[in-house]
């Protein structure tokens, strides 16, 4: 066959695509479920982050808390796993409430979504951990946010990001930005929720009452995007916490 | 190249069917497997030909990636990986490959290796592909891939053509690995993730090893330009060994 023809160019450009489409499709189903056991291992380990369980203690040595051992060791920390609608009521438990999609759920009208809500003990302290996720500069951000129980106070943060710079926006999934949450208030002095905010020329130092942190330069768009995606979504939790009557609520 | 001159009393059709025939065992027969040209097709781009020193390619994943020396490893390696693989396939498909769309081939080729290193890593190594995020979807924008599919592998067999991967692969990684051994090394004293300096405490009274001597890191040497001047360093010294290398003013 002539080699410069169209009709070649056609037969080879068909048959390189079938070629190449099932090969990237066989591998991609074949690699899936270990992808997919990454990524729920991934969220183990940052739900245990911000509860401060980063080490774990293995024949009597501290070591780091490793996906692998996140996984092993969630249901010793994680007391109770539930997704809530938005009136507050509990719609699921345990696992059907761990793998609630956010993305997914953003998507949603508020009173047909659902809100994962995580309950930890550690060392006898108890902490609501909430998931977080919203917009950044480029695409989607995401966390979880940690808080004692007098849901108020903070104990620790995650963030993490699909596509910020690097460098600039891509800073929020490191320790330096995330510490700075630790023991900040999402409650106002006159008891309004307004979450923490990260505020561009702070100067409140290690002022811890007054919801804000300091911003990160060259990231303030990513920077408010994280300001908005905790007010917003903290605020759904809310008619939840207001019911329940045993805990020691700050809400007003 | 060889072949080629062994081939001309053979008619042209014939010297062609001959070798799609036998491109997989007898095309490169007559020369041993590391004969002196096929090792120079390994060593030169580590030196002479450097597609980073010398040619000036693949610069913005020199930049990126080089802050700590493991990644810069693991981005080296999936380049060998992507190379020695898209190099071998355009060169077996060399005579089959329409000239006008060979172009959209090579890109084909590379980016579907690309998606299969990337699916992998994410797969068995998931912490590192996280780390290289982007910049391993970018292998296929990487130049030096493309100019070598390009310039070598269509005009080459398919051992030559392998070679040809790994030694440009191997050239662009030791100049990944040496910046990025001094950007980690300068910048967050550490190697491979071990503090070698010693450690930084909160306090000088607290740290060990040089930092107790008041040694501090260069945060200057995580950001991006610093890349450029190790490499800018790396190209001087190359040049005053190698003076054939100096273009005339």
């Amino acid at each position: 066959m002539d080699k410069s023809s169209n009709a070649y160019t056609f037969i080879f450009a068909i048959i390189m695509v079938i070629v190449v489409g099932s090969v990237l499709a066989f591998a991609s189903i074949s690699l899936k479920d270990r992808q997919n056991a990454n990524v729920k291992q991934e969220k183990m380990q940052n739900i245990l982050y911000t509860v401060g369980v980063d080490s774990i203690e293995q024949n009597g040595e501290l070591v780091p808390l490793t996906r692998p051992l996140a996984e092993a060791n969630f249901k010793k920390y994680i007391t109770n796993q539930i997704a809530l609608n938005n009136k507050g009521e509990v719609i699921a438990e345990g696992d059907k409430a761990f793998n609630v999609d956010l993305a997914k759920e953003l998507g949603k009208d508020d009173n047909e979504q659902q809100f994962p809500l995580y309950e930890a003990e550690v060392d006898g302290e108890k902490y609501y951990i909430i998931p977080l996720r919203g917009t950044g500069l480029w695409d989607a951000i995401w966390g979880y946010i940690s808080l004692k129980d007098d849901v108020n106070t903070v104990k620790g943060v995650v963030f993490d990001h699909k596509g910020e710079t690097t460098g600039l926006g891509g800073e929020i999934t490191k320790a330096w930005f995330q510490e700075r949450f630790a023991d900040e208030k999402i409650f106002d002095s006159s008891g309004n929720l307004v979450g923490v905010s990260v505020v561009k020329g702070y100067g409140g130092g290690n002022n811890k009452d007054d919801n804000a942190v300091d911003a990160i330069s060259g990231a303030t768009i990513t920077g408010d995007g994280v300001t908005k995606m905790i007010s917003k979504r903290l605020k759904y939790y809310l008619p939840y916490f207001k019911q329940q009557t045993d805990m020691k609520v700050a809400v007003k | 190249m060889a072949q080629e001159n062994n081939n001309t009393q053979m008619s042209e059709k014939e010297a062609k069917k001959k070798e799609m025939i036998l491109f997989l065992s007898s095309s490169e027969e007559k020369e041993s497997f590391l004969s002196k040209q096929n090792l120079k097709l390994l060593s030169d781009p580590l030196n002479d030909d450097n597609p980073i020193t010398v040619q000036v390619l693949g610069i913005c994943s020199a930049l990126a990636i080089t802050v700590q020396l493991q990644a810069a490893v693991v981005m080296s390696l999936a380049v060998m990986v992507v190379m020695a693989f898209s190099n071998m396939i355009i060169s077996l498909m060399r005579n089959l490959i329409p000239s006008r769309i060979r172009i959209i081939v090579q890109l084909v080729v590379v980016a579907a290796l690309v998606i299969l290193v990337d699916q992998v890593l994410k797969a068995f190594l998931y912490d590192l592909s996280k780390q290289l995020s982007v910049f391993v979807g970018l292998i296929i924008t990487n130049c030096i891939v493309m100019g070598r599919l390009e310039a070598f592998a269509l005009g080459n067999g398919i051992y030559k053509s392998f070679l040809d991967g790994i030694g440009n692969a191997a050239g662009y990684g030791i100049i990944l690995v040496i910046v990025a051994f001094f950007r980690e090394l300068l910048g967050s004293g550490k190697l491979w993730g071990i503090e070698v300096l010693g450690h930084k405490g909160a306090t000088m009274a607290e740290s060990t090893g040089l930092y107790a001597l008041g040694y501090e890191n260069n945060g200057l040497m995580l950001l991006a330009p610093m890349a450029l001047i190790i490499v800018g360093i790396v190209i001087w010294i190359q040049r005053s060994r190698n003076r054939k290398l100096i273009e005339e003013a």
